[in-house]
């Protein structure tokens, strides 16, 4: 499997920005799947960064915020159809969860097309490919997310606030 | 007289129960003010941001600061307050982790003061009259704290030494994180004073506890009746309890409503609201989507119950896509 290499942006995005996605695959299905695509050669947007998990119920919805919060502007999910389960129920409990999170990340303004649930069995790498590079353009035509950037932004609310209370206690000391 | 160490409690963004929390020493108040000088403190005792200002660096051993952070006014005060003391403790949840002040963080401050000031139901203000900034009259200034553009803990803007958590902390822990920081017993920097476990864990209902929990529909407290045996959650109440640190020895469990969170996480959560959400919507018995989704659908404000207390401390922080400064 190729694995796009990590191109650092250094917090500005330049004329060519590429959106960065980070994908949680589950070991027995979708991650297989991706490996199949990799084999058989397939051509798909080298946006995402896989991240292996033994299961779509290992992941986290801490991860995901981690993963928005630290920069990425999509999360996908990969996980295996219903009752594929190699744990019999971790994906039920993965669209429980994801389904409320959805709603907590709409309503903190998160876009619907930056997060992504799909079930891919191992032996879909065709449906890798699509799902990918179909992520890959709507985050892209979506722009970045950005959340480092907001947060300096909110930082520098601080340091320039920092600095008048500074005068301003010397002016109250005269 | 020899000195005793210097106390001073401030309040920020914040309703006053923490500063009522302090009177709920009750007659163990003698025996602080046995021990120590209260040299600052707006809410009840009559000494002047000058006095503060007056004192050398560091000769305050502990300022308590309750409330968030929201205004220019609030910030100055936090950090001169932080350069005069060797102590700075965040008290009680707002300090904490934002509190409920921190759930503005889904709205753009001037949403909200346009809400406040033109659209609330009981405002009626035809001029659009809003407070500035500055005002001239007669020669004299005027002027007013800025509103920040969101909602801060207190370790989002100075250093802190030590967080008493809970809306309010308990007179109890308040007595305890006193005791160990004049005995100079104190856990080491960065602690929060209370009991590193889940609620769950001192709840007297816990026996009622299964180990699966299956969720069918959600109940809200006004609208259900509540048994005040069994644990709320297997009576489909939100009790935060799994997702929040104890310490408070289920006071609300014990007048029979849920936890609400108001401790904050445990220290091995980073995100208490997501924590809660994965917990709970993962133990939601339908497996259709739909019907999943109609199961879910009894939470009406998700941020509003994951992140009652969290939102300001939480990975997110605030809703994107707010207007940037100009």
């Amino acid at each position: 499997m190729s694995q796009p290499t990590d191109k650092p942006s250094n917090g500005n995005p330049p004329a060519k920005w590429e959106p960065r996605i980070v994908a949680f695959f589950c070991n027995w299905c979708t991650y297989t799947a991706a490996d199949l695509a990799g084999v058989s050669r397939m051509k798909h947007a080298s946006n995402v960064r896989i991240i292996r998990v033994m299961c779509s119920g290992r992941v986290d919805p801490q991860f995901v915020l981690e993963a928005f919060a630290k920069g990425a502007d999509g999360v996908l999910i990969g996980g295996c159809h219903f009752g594929d389960c190699h744990y019999s129920e971790g994906n039920y409990k993965a669209a429980r969860r994801i389904r409320m999170l959805r709603r907590v990340l709409a309503d903190m303004g998160i876009e619907a097309d930056r997060f992504r649930l799909e079930w891919i069995s191992a032996s879909e790498g065709e449906k890798v490919k699509l799902v990918i590079n179909d992520m890959a353009e709507k985050v892209k035509a979506l722009g970045p997310l950005g959340m480092p950037g907001q947060f300096k932004d909110f930082d520098r609310e601080m340091e320039h606030l920092e600095a008048e209370a500074g005068v301003k206690e010397v002016a109250h000391a005269g | 007289m020899p000195d005793k160490p210097k106390v001073a409690f401030y309040w920020c963004a914040s309703c006053g129960g923490c500063e009522e929390s302090v009177v709920d020493l009750a007659e163990g108040i003698l025996g602080v003010v046995d021990a120590v000088d209260i040299i600052f403190w707006p809410v009840a005792m009559d000494f002047k941001r000058s006095d503060v200002e007056a004192m050398a660096d560091g000769s305050i051993l502990v300022s308590m600061i309750n409330g968030a952070v929201r205004s220019t006014e609030q910030e100055e005060m936090v950090r001169m307050l932080r350069r005069k003391s060797q102590l700075v403790i965040a008290y009680g949840a707002c300090a904490h982790l934002g509190g409920i002040p921190g759930l503005a963080n889904q709205f753009d401050r001037e949403q909200i003061l346009k809400f406040v000031y033109e659209e609330s139901p009981s405002t009626q203000n035809i001029e659009k009259t809003y407070p500035t900034l500055k005002f001239q009259e007669d020669g004299r200034t005027v002027t007013l704290p800025e509103m920040h553009r969101l909602v801060r803990t207190l370790d989002q803007v100075i250093p802190v030494d030590y967080y008493l958590p809970g809306c309010p902390p308990t007179p109890k822990l308040l007595q305890q994180a006193l005791t160990a920081l004049l005995s100079g017993t104190a856990p080491p920097k960065g602690s929060v004073l209370s009991p590193d476990i889940a609620l769950c864990e001192e709840c007297p209902r816990k026996e009622t506890k299964p180990p699966d929990l299956s969720f069918t529909a959600f109940k809200r407290p006004h609208t259900s009746e509540l048994d005040p045996e069994k644990c709320l959650l297997t009576q489909g109440f939100l009790c935060m309890g799994p997702a929040t640190r104890g310490g408070c020895e289920a006071l609300c469990v014990q007048g029979n409503m849920p936890c609400s969170g108001c401790f904050g996480p445990t220290s091995r959560v980073k995100d208490q609201g997501a924590k809660f959400l994965s917990s709970i919507c993962s133990n939601v018995v339908a497996t259709d989507e739909k019907e999943i989704d109609a199961t879910l659908a009894t939470i009406p404000d998700p941020v509003g119950t994951f992140y009652r207390y969290g939102l300001a401390a939480s990975l997110l922080r605030a809703r994107m896509g707010r207007q940037a400064e100009v």
